[in-house]
């Protein structure tokens, strides 16, 4: 696996000279120490426990604000199903907690407690004994994410023989093991194949059996179906979930389609513009979401498990950039129903309210009038 | 393939117009009927001595007929034939046999100057709005194009109709002058949809013309194809994998499986009643946006599903006869001996197995 230590990108980050590349050595930038104190300092219980966390990107052309304060927890054994379209910052989330920018490349705040140990503030090193053994991740296009020049078998020892005392041999069975595990026909043959031998469907999961080889406790899956088709899809989902109730860990599920997320997640994060619009369990907001934005995305997805639907309830406009983002709510260009806030959506930023039990909405709309609208729209629908 | 061709495909399956259908299909002959399509591409082998050592069967014996002002759309997964098919439509590739006729023309062997007036009225939509529009283009320059090439002189000029088009899609006409690049993924595919409506096409064949955009876009896309349907009367083709979206904007769908068409019906038919056992599979494996709950013990539900195994086989060597039957949970001897004809099973519900579903 990559590890971001490369400071290639240094040199962009421009009016950020020498002091900053001293402290490279401990691995974070001083904008670090900078949170903002409205974070409780409670020791965490579960094993993910994101808080504010922010991820941004200097550029010439202004600062990308990818990630900008996302708090979240996520438990052994569950499911969390991020949603969002591109450019949402859903990537750059997991791709922020294994640890792949660090002040070379980005400015990062806030903290990432696994198993009560901050990610945000360990050192390199330490990042990267993690990486791989307790936390893992599948990534979205196989072909790319395999390396050509090496057979499967090697790319699955790697990380096993790296985190683990074993010799050659014992990798290898135990590499064996894994692509039984994970469906393959006749694995110890096919552990000398190359990427390109295997089909599409059978890469995803050599890729699974990789992030699976050290039984990591977090399980990042970054669109793990989208590059397949879906009678391939149903059978990765049912894999990741099977593997899930046999090893307890904790997956995230980052998608655009809710069709997958419904399948597999117990709790759903809907990110709109790097922020957080809406978060409870899969029941919660997929029976009555109160944020305008889910409304938008369940509207705009032809659905078989409904009559047909006439017209297809799209959401207007585009996703904004992550330079400029607009003010107020972001999504409020977008939004049918920002008339109704009295202008406050133009304005003022939205806070995280939450509408039920465990169900946090950032939306002006007072909670009956999400409601409301919601009952309304869903009639139209069905 | 013998038995497909017992049934007469050509004309029984050619589209009753009219009837259970929401938009207007005007009695008549068909707009576009293709019979026995077949492409075979030759694998080579051999630096100096080129010879075929085998043949790639992309599309094999597939006939349909599209009405006008219909929608036909075709479905299945990828390395089922459906791009290829598309493209012999348009002819952008040569069919190896078969037949296309298109508004009583046969086009299969046409020059290409012959096909040129007919160019006009059959147009394409491309899947990707990345590579198919010419970054060093202005959107001016690429939506005027078919004024060009075909040398059609405008009422109002080129520069006029190609802003009345970049309206008619729902863009900014005085982009006019702007270049791809500085337009999103969805923009760009309204810039091809602009392309392809400047020369008032009867057909258009769209190839996955939503896949490679978001959702939210995604939607907008799909309300803008069936507006301009309705405004201009249009008849489509549509190719695409994810069987909600052509739910939602077909009439008629095909499905296919490595190079065969195993199922073709109206799409309420297809969709409660489906007759082939891979479209019921494919049906099966759409995962539904109705969260799952878990048991009293915290085990995760399970819908219940067909599952398929395996991967599609390769075109290269397809199973014999059904070529289903590898993967077909209803498999008997027959369906590997002798190939089942696509038959009618319901009245305009065709579908090739020896064990139809739902019959």
């Amino acid at each position: 696996m990559a590890d971001g230590e490369s400071p290639a990108q240094e040199s962009r980050a421009g009016g950020r000279p020498a002091r900053l590349r001293a402290r490279d050595r401990r691995g974070r930038a001083p904008e670090v120490q900078a949170t903002d104190g409205a974070v409780g300092e409670s020791p965490p219980s579960a094993l993910l426990d994101l808080r504010d966390l922010r991820i941004h990107f200097p550029t010439d052309d202004g600062l990308v604000k990818a990630v900008d304060g996302l708090t979240f927890t996520l438990d052994r054994g569950r499911t969390l199903g991020i949603v969002g379209e591109s450019g949402s910052g859903k990537s750059v989330t997991s791709l922020g907690i294994l640890g792949l920018y660090n002040t070379g490349n980005a400015q990062m705040s806030g903290k990432i407690y696994l198993d009560g140990e901050d990610l945000v503030a360990a050192d390199q090193a330490r990042v990267r004994e993690l990486r791989g053994s307790k936390m893992a991740m599948i990534f979205q296009d196989s072909l790319s994410a395999l390396h050509p020049y090496y057979t499967i078998g090697d790319q699955i020892t790697e990380a096993y023989l790296i985190h683990n005392k074993v010799s050659k041999k014992a990798a290898r069975a135990h590499a064996v093991d894994l692509l039984k595990r994970v469906g393959i026909p006749q694995a110890a043959r096919r552990l000398d194949d190359y990427p390109h031998q295997f089909s599409g469907g059978m890469r995803q999961r050599a890729m699974i059996a990789m992030a699976l080889s050290c039984d990591p406790e977090l399980l990042i899956a970054d669109e793990p179906t989208t590059a397949l088709d879906v009678t391939v899809q149903a059978q990765i989902l049912d894999l990741i979930s099977e593997l899930q109730q046999e090893y307890d860990s904790a997956v995230i599920m980052i998608t655009h389609d809710l069709g997958v997320v419904a399948e597999l997640a117990d709790d759903i994060l809907v990110m709109y513009a790097g922020r957080m619009a809406e978060y409870g369990s899969s029941e919660d907001v997929f029976t009555h979401p109160g944020h305008p934005y889910t409304w938008g995305l369940l509207g705009s997805m032809p659905r078989l498990d409904r009559s047909r639907m006439d017209r297809l309830l799209s959401i207007r406009g585009t996703p904004p950039s992550l330079i400029n983002v607009p003010a107020g709510c972001p999504f409020n260009p977008r939004c049918d129903y920002a008339a109704r806030t009295n202008g406050r959506s133009e304005t003022e930023v939205p806070a995280l309210r939450p509408v039920g039990p465990g169900h946090l909405v950032a939306c002006h709309l007072s909670t009956d009038e999400q409601r409301r609208i919601w009952a309304e729209r869903d009639k139209v629908a069905s | 393939m013998t038995g497909v061709r017992e049934s007469p495909p050509g004309t029984s399956v050619t589209a009753q117009p009219g009837q259970a259908r929401g938009k207007v299909t005007p009695a008549g002959d068909a707009l576009l009927t293709v019979t026995g399509l077949t492409k075979h591409f030759p694998v080579m082998r051999g630096i100096i001595f080129r010879r075929a050592v085998g043949q790639v069967r992309a599309v094999d014996d597939v006939s349909f007929s599209v009405a006008p002002g219909e929608t036909l759309g075709i479905v299945g997964e990828s390395g089922c034939g459906k791009t290829t098919t598309a493209r012999m439509i348009v002819r952008l590739v040569e069919p190896t046999a078969g037949k296309i006729v298109f508004d009583g023309h046969d086009i299969t062997h046409l020059r290409q100057g012959a096909m040129r007036p007919l160019r006009r009225e059959i147009q394409m939509i491309f899947q990707d709005p990345y590579s198919s529009l010419n970054p060093r283009h202005t959107v001016g320059t690429i939506v005027g194009a078919p004024f060009r090439l075909q040398k059609v002189k405008t009422e109002k000029g080129t520069k006029r109709s190609v802003q009345e088009l970049l309206e008619l899609v729902g863009l900014n006409p005085e982009h006019y002058n702007r270049y791809p690049h500085e337009f999103s993924g969805g923009q760009r595919q309204r810039i091809g949809i602009a392309r392809t409506l400047a020369l008032r096409p009867k057909l258009i064949v769209a190839d996955e013309p939503v896949s490679a955009l978001d959702v939210s876009i995604q939607a907008q896309v799909i309300n803008l194809l069936e507006d301009l349907q309705n405004e201009l009367g249009l008849t489509y083709v549509i190719i695409a994998h994810d069987l909600s979206v052509i739910r939602h904007v077909c009439d008629r769908i095909a499905v296919m499986y490595l190079g065969n068409l195993v199922e073709l019906a109206d799409r309420d038919d297809l969709y409660a009643r489906p007759r082939h056992p891979y479209t019921v599979a494919l049906l099966s494996a759409v995962p539904s946006p109705e969260p799952v709950g878990r048991t009293a013990d915290g085990r995760r539900e399970r819908r219940e599903r067909i599952r398929l195994t395996g991967d599609v086989p390769s075109p290269l060597n397809p199973p014999p006869a059904c070529r289903f039957h590898t993967r077909c949970w209803k498999a008997q001897d027959i369906c590997k001996t002798e190939a089942p004809p696509l038959a009618q099973r319901a009245p305009g519900h065709f579908a090739a197995c020896h064990f139809p579903e739902n019959s």
